[in-house]
């Protein structure tokens, strides 16, 4: 039972661990969401190189494990000369990677929308980006809506990664305590339930918006 | 890079490859069995399975390693690292396994299950002919897709001690002062074997639609 009460005294430490992996994954999120938007327009576009090049990084960032990505990120960007301290790379790999598997999946959202609905908006005069923010983004990601959900489990998942480069997030938290204290059944289930707490709040969120989607019909 | 540098990211490729196929083995028959479990709505294991997958799902890999190899000596289950890391992907991929063979039984007509109770069959000769060849060909895609996840999940183990490609890879880098060579070593090794289970579902799904045609 000391246990409890040890992690309960490090609640701080825990609670800031968490703190940073609710905001890498927050940040990461909308980051990877909106670039991966842009991406997919590429992917779904009619201009050949632009598509082949987008293409070829979502195979490439489905090909790697996140965390030789991360590794990539840390150890690769200082031997070019960009030097970054380890939360922000570990920010900068998240999106990077994850960008990918957004762009990826409101593509095949978007290829499920009908194509008389573009053509509706065209017959209304829309075109280019307002065609796309007005017409196709809404009902695509509103489709994509528990996909992405997903996604951002495995964002959250990921995010444990960057223990390794020492980044100060959950399990890195829980992983300290455990080391001080030599609590380590009580601390990781600690992180385990936090984690397990956060995914419920994204599926709660999922469900809400289903609702909306079903509204919106 | 030296060639004893790559021989030992080789061989990382082997205890990944190993560690992927060991989990791959354990994960999909019991992710079945925990499907089946709440198919048949099986009294306590079926509230169970619920929350296995709802926490385990949750639970980043690197987390839940931690947690086996550190943890269970506490309650007199000690592991050695090789262990406690196919027990970890064992446990990680079972709980996808066992969504997509739910969602895949969720599917099956049940009038074939009431034919066959009409032809007399029992409840295990019924699951054995009639739904599992059916139920494997649906769930076969989503499978393989789990298996690949899998394969890019096996660095979580590094964090336990286990030298798998990403680990080989980091240490050449560190040693070397030279990461890139190495990382993209890996890169191809990873995608080499991502490839190899993606063509053995195509080949798999072909010899079925073959041996499906009517002669």
């Amino acid at each position: 039972m000391s246990g409890f009460a040890i992690v309960w005294q490090n609640r701080q430490e825990m609670l800031s661990g968490f703190a940073n992996t609710v905001t890498l994954s927050a940040l990461s999120l909308i980051f990877s969401l909106v670039l991966g938007a842009m991406l997919s327009m590429a992917l779904n576009g009619r201009a050949v190189f632009p598509r082949r090049l987008a293409a070829l990084y979502v195979d490439a960032m489905r090909c790697v494990p996140f965390l030789l990505f991360a590794y990539f990120i840390y150890f690769g960007l200082p031997a070019i000369g960009l030097r970054m301290d380890n939360w922000i790379s570990g920010l900068i790999a998240l999106i990077l990677y994850n960008i990918a598997y957004m762009a990826e999946l409101l593509r095949a959202s978007w290829r499920s929308l009908p194509a008389d609905t573009i053509e509706a908006g065209h017959a209304f005069g829309f075109h280019g980006l307002g065609l796309f923010l007005r017409i196709i983004l809404p009902p695509v990601a509103l489709a994509a809506v528990p996909m992405i959900g997903n996604q951002t489990i495995q964002i959250i998942k990921d995010s444990a990664f960057l223990t390794i480069i020492a980044v100060a997030e959950l399990t890195h938290a829980a992983t300290s305590i455990q080391t001080t204290y030599f609590v380590p059944f009580v601390s990781f289930i600690t992180a385990i339930a936090l984690y397990w707490m956060l995914c419920m709040v994204i599926e709660t969120g999922v469900a809400f918006a289903g609702r909306l989607a079903e509204a919106r019909r | 890079m030296t060639g004893y540098d790559v021989y030992s990211i080789f061989k990382g490729a082997l205890s990944t490859i190993s560690l992927s196929l060991a989990s791959i083995a354990l994960g999909v028959p019991f992710g079945l069995g925990c499907a089946l479990a709440r198919w048949y709505r099986i009294p306590v294991l079926s509230p169970l399975v619920i929350s296995y997958v709802s926490v385990v799902r949750a639970t980043p890999a690197v987390t839940l390693a931690l947690l086996i190899y550190f943890a269970l000596p506490d309650v007199g289950l000690s592991l050695d690292a090789v262990s406690a890391a196919i027990l970890t992907l064992t446990l990680s991929t079972g709980a996808f396994n066992t969504e997509i063979w739910r969602g895949a039984l969720m599917a099956f007509p049940r009038d074939q299950l009431d034919s066959a109770a009409a032809f007399g069959m029992s409840r295990a000769q019924s699951l054995r002919l009639v739904v599992l060849p059916q139920v494997f060909h649906a769930a076969l895609p989503a499978l393989v897709n789990e298996m690949t996840l899998q394969v890019k999940s096996t660095p979580a183990v590094a964090v336990i001690g286990i030298v798998e490609i990403t680990r080989a890879a980091m240490r050449v880098g560190a040693r070397t002062y030279d990461p890139l060579p190495p990382f993209a070593l890996a890169l191809v090794l990873y995608s080499l074997i991502v490839s190899a289970f993606v063509i053995a579902q195509r080949t798999i799904e072909r010899r079925r639609e073959i041996a499906g045609r009517p002669a």
